[in-house]
């Protein structure tokens, strides 16, 4: 079943960027190596580039869709997003960044909810810091359970390992896969690396210069696709 | 020697209550320009950029005037604001608050403008993504990070508007009980012999309160750096 249905086209600067696929449940690797477009367009899927033309569609839902004028805004897509970088708010400590999406949005609290996610993403002994204080592998994590505790529709992972060294890279790899298989909500996993790629995606859309250069399984992960690890 | 008379007092109690009224009412437009000059791009932003720096550079008794021309009881504003509010401004301790206010507003404006511009716009983008909107990103996000650049504005033009002299006695002149400050008052008894003494005691206070301003400023700014960063 689809999922997510994209089809956008933007002219940034002198990059053009014009994308069409589909994404059904389990996690979809959007896969390419750095300035093929990778970020821009789950910024598009987010609300937080607004495409040229063309749409995007979640579930049957219509997030976007230049013909019809219809633009959803970010707040009210529910898609949660794993930013490169972080981006924990550095003025409220953990717990108070978990619970960010649910205070926003004005559901009741759900302690259950939240132990589950903090179980699964192993930060309970976290939850009392300020993120200036956690390690990189933990302000990912914490990162991660931020997206989820807002009740996403689809979760969006835009590079989590790459500002990490491989030993946290090791160390965060299994909760992600950990994630995919409990939790139960799409993926759109954007990466360079064609290891986490492998670890982490069911489906892969191979990204090349602002344009899908092929779509399908696991199997587009050629042994030529380590020279991108360089 | 710190034996105040009522007077005195009377003196110490308006610039008080002058300063900190001008900068609670100033504070909002401070808060709104500052983020109209931080984060916007629209026709006549030099303009109105250079209109809130105006009293940092134009003599005092010159705002004071233009705002006498223009807030006194026969001036546009202050007509229009009598006529149909009632409200009355010039010889009025409000009139004081006015002026004082103005006369803060560049100290205020541009700490705030400053914080606001070192915000990471990427915070608040995260923050849409996780379900706010724009005014819950504000108030959430926007105005906790700019909090060390507003206490630092608000306590510039608090220690402005206690020291304010020329624009307020060129405005609501000079009535004791009613636009008397501090400063005005120390004025008013250096002009007659014998004053020294009760223009020393004043002296003293107006040093009480500049340090008081500088310590709460202090301790404010550690307990905001304290909440953001920890220890």
């Amino acid at each position: 079943m689809i999922v997510l249905a994209v089809d956008v086209e933007k002219q940034l600067g002198a990059f053009k960027l014009g994308v069409r696929f589909e994404a059904a449940g389990g996690a979809t690797a959007l896969f390419g190596p750095s300035g093929s477009g990778k970020t821009s367009l789950v910024n598009m899927i987010a609300g937080l580039l607004k495409p040229d033309r063309g749409s995007i569609a979640l579930d049957d839902t219509v997030l976007f869709d230049a013909a019809r004028g219809i633009n959803v805004p970010p707040h009210q897509r529910r898609i949660g997003y794993v930013f490169q970088d972080g981006r924990l708010f550095p003025h409220l400590s953990v717990r108070q960044n978990l619970d960010y999406g649910r205070r926003m949005s004005g559901r009741p609290q759900d302690a259950k909810d939240l132990e589950r996610i903090v179980a699964l993403l192993d930060i309970g002994h976290l939850l009392g810091r300020r993120p200036r204080m956690l390690s990189g592998g933990e302000r990912q994590r914490v990162a991660v359970g931020r997206a989820l505790l807002m009740g996403p529709r689809l979760l969006l992972l835009d590079e989590p390992l790459a500002s990490l060294d491989a030993a946290h890279k090791r160390e965060i790899l299994p909760y992600l896969v950990r994630l995919r298989d409990d939790a139960g909500i799409p993926i759109v996993y954007v990466s360079h690396m064609p290891a986490e790629v492998r670890r982490i995606a069911t489906t892969v859309v191979r990204l090349d210069a602002g344009h899908v250069a092929a779509a399908g399984g696991l199997e587009l992960l050629t042994d030529a696709d380590a020279d991108l690890l360089a | 020697m710190l034996d105040l008379t009522a007077a005195e007092w009377t003196a110490v109690e308006l610039s008080l209550r002058i300063a900190v009224v001008a900068t609670a009412c100033a504070l909002p437009f401070g808060i709104a320009i500052g983020w109209l000059l931080a984060r916007k791009n629209f026709w006549g932003k030099t303009v109105l950029d250079g209109l809130v720096f105006l009293p940092l550079v134009l003599p005092p008794v010159v705002t004071g005037y233009l705002l006498l021309i223009s807030f006194g009881r026969r001036g546009p504003v202050g007509e229009f604001l009598y006529d149909y509010f009632g409200i009355v401004l010039s010889f009025r301790w409000t009139g004081a608050a006015l002026s004082c206010g103005v006369m803060g507003f560049p100290l205020l404006v541009r700490p705030i403008r400053l914080a606001l511009e070192a915000i990471d716009c990427k915070l608040e983008d995260a923050a849409a993504t996780l379900g706010a909107n724009r005014v819950l990103v504000f108030l959430t996000v926007t105005l906790p990070l700019a909090l060390p650049g507003i206490i630092v504005g608000v306590v510039l033009c608090f220690a402005r508007a206690l020291g304010e002299f020329g624009a307020t006695i060129t405005f609501v002149s000079n009535i004791p009980g009613e636009t008397q400050t501090i400063s005005a008052a120390i004025y008013t008894l250096t002009q007659v012999p014998g004053g020294d003494a009760a223009a020393g005691r004043l002296v003293l206070i107006a040093l009480a309160l500049a340090f008081a301003a500088l310590i709460a400023s202090e301790w404010l700014s550690r307990r905001a750096a304290i909440r953001f960063h920890g220890e």
